[in-house]
């Protein structure tokens, strides 16, 4: 085999026959380059367009985030979890407060929990129309990408209603929201449910059916779902080389158990199956948002736990109570339980987990993030040994590899 | 706890006597094991299933004598749906740890990342290295002992409430 089996769709292995008198380039690839969305460095060891091995080097915006959380206290390291996946800044922000709310073991009303689930799987939505759109790009088809960033912007804008900010949202607070859904958030949620289906599935059908884009992307990065369980693959990854792990069916967390939904599976782990399985995640998305606006339960939008929950600034400025409250919050001086927990959330990349480690202090002994990224990204140079230049740069956008998550 | 927790708490607590268990507040799994017996308690956890390494990292406690350090591993049965939380304690002088690297692939970067943050030997990794920080870097940051910033400042001092 000396081109593509054109018959399996299959890049064929790279055989050493095949050296031109050993010319083996050295390609760096990265850490700023156009094609890699983001700051990573691959050196690439490259016989003519066929990678023979590649090693990366990361941590170029590292932030030394969990040495910060170490210093602040629990409500102000929401604003650093939005910097971790910031394509899917909710998802990480109320992982946090539920791995907070694990620790004092706090109830959340209802509502609270329907309403995080709408924002949530709006990021998730959000994160793989970025993701999808530009494995697009990649190929050299530019139409899809913009027409779904417009709908990407449609989500900021409902964002923009529930929290006033659009990429790192820093939305709700430990104990729930600070404040409930507006008539202007329902309404653009509503007009963004009835245009959303029919702008995407014509991306899809820009895309999913497409000769060159499938030519392009089956058989590109594969791997089996024994090496990507070994390599502790999550999310849609994991899910798109055939092993239906979700944490929100696993371990449902804020009232999943409540929606029916489906949970879409890949075979073979390629390009093409980590795109549609999230293409039709997106529609997944979708059914439990509907479902969950038209249950929205009455009541109110933060649990009832005073010493945990920051009151609402009119309150602070007007009533004793919420005064005091507000200061012993913000000066850290509410008792914090001692204690450790492991939350995880299912991301816009797969199992977000927090390790939380409290001695009852301020601030958190301990806290790890679980980032999917960090985890799945060191399988890379495996999934693209022998694969094309070309296909290396799908296999990485197809991956989701975010540099915020993966840094930390 | 179901069957199949039981089950595996029993086996591993009479196969491996040093062992010990706790079910803490939140409803998980610990167990405590020492350095000798955690390779040989993690090859028989994955084959008994399982098989994903959800997490690893460690924690340092310079207050603890004798278990300054501790390891921290969560594995993930995925068809019985259990999770446990493995506890290494390690003392100051002696922060050598065998590698896992040889049964999950993942555990490469996360015991990376745990010696380039605590200096936590895993002696048998492929490639023990730093990864997020920079190479000549000649201290391991998360140790409790270095502050977040530099303490001689005075430009951030507030009179009533510290730093």
């Amino acid at each position: 085999m000396s081109e593509l089996d054109l018959q399996n769709k299959k890049v064929a292995p790279f055989a050493s026959s095949e050296t031109i008198d050993g010319q083996i380039a050295t390609l760096n690839l990265g850490p700023t380059h156009p094609a890699t969305h983001g700051i990573f460095q691959n050196v690439l060891q490259i016989d003519g367009e066929r990678i023979l091995s590649a090693e990366q080097t990361i941590g170029y915006i590292h932030r030394a985030f969990e040495k910060l959380a170490e210093h602040r206290p629990y409500n102000q390291i929401t604003p650093i979890t939005d910097r971790l996946n910031y394509c899917s800044s909710p998802i990480n922000n109320m992982g946090w407060h539920m791995t907070v709310e694990k620790l004092i073991g706090a109830e959340m009303p209802k509502r609270v929990d329907y309403m995080r689930v709408i924002v949530m799987e709006l990021a998730r939505i959000a994160d793989h129309l970025v993701c999808n759109s530009v494995i697009g790009v990649d190929t050299g088809a530019l139409t899809g990408f913009t027409y779904m960033f417009q709908e990407r912007e449609k989500i900021y804008d409902i964002y923009e209603e529930i929290c006033g900010a659009r990429l790192t949202t820093n939305v709700g607070r430990i104990g729930g929201f600070d404040r409930d859904f507006n008539k202007t958030f329902i309404t653009k949620l509503r007009t963004f449910l009835k245009e959303f289906p029919k702008n995407h599935d014509e991306f899809g059908a820009l895309l999913e059916r497409n000769r060159i884009f499938m030519d392009r992307t089956i058989g590109a990065g594969p791997i089996s779902a024994e090496r990507a369980l070994n390599y502790s693959f999550a999310g849609p990854n994991l899910r798109a080389a055939g092993v239906d792990y979700d944490v929100r069916v696993m371990k449902p967390y804020s009232s999943y158990e409540d929606f029916d939904f489906n949970i879409p599976v890949g075979n073979d782990g390629d390009t093409y199956d980590r795109f549609m399985v999230r293409q039709l995640e997106i529609k997944e998305s979708l059914k439990i948002i509907h479902q969950a606006l038209e249950n929205l339960p009455e009541g109110d939008y933060h649990a009832d736990i005073p010493s945990f929950y920051l009151p609402p600034k009119e309150e602070v400025y007007s009533s004793m109570e919420a005064l005091i409250y507000h200061f012993k919050i913000v000066m850290g001086e509410t008792p914090i339980p001692k204690g450790e927990v492991y939350h995880s959330v299912e991301g816009g990349n797969g199992e977000l987990g927090y390790y939380l480690v409290s001695d009852g202090g301020r601030n958190p002994y301990r806290l790890h993030f679980r980032r999917p990224c960090f985890i799945y990204y060191q399988a890379y140079p495996e999934m693209i040994k022998g694969s094309l230049l070309s296909d290396a740069i799908l296999t990485m956008s197809s991956m989701n590899v975010i540099a915020g998550e993966l840094d930390a | 706890m179901s069957e199949f927790a039981s089950t595996i708490k029993e086996t591993l607590l009479t196969r491996f006597p040093d062992a010990s268990y706790e079910l803490d507040a939140y409803q998980e799994h610990n167990f405590f094991l020492s350095v000798g017996n955690l390779h040989e308690v993690i090859e028989w956890l994955q084959g008994e299933g399982f098989n994903f390494l959800t997490d690893l990292t460690g924690s340092h406690y310079p207050d603890k004598e004798g278990a300054q350090f501790q390891v921290v591993y969560h594995i993930h049965h995925l068809s019985q749906n259990l999770r446990l939380r493995l506890k290494v304690d390690l003392a100051e002088d002696s922060i050598e740890i065998p590698t896992i690297t040889d049964l999950y692939a993942a555990a490469n970067w996360m015991e990376r990342e745990t010696f380039d943050f605590f200096g936590i030997q895993f002696v048998g990794h492929p490639n023990l290295t730093r990864i997020l920080n920079v190479d000549d870097m000649d201290y391991h940051p998360m140790l409790k002992a270095y502050a977040l910033e530099d303490e001689t400042r005075t430009d951030k001092d507030d009179t009533f409430f510290g730093r």
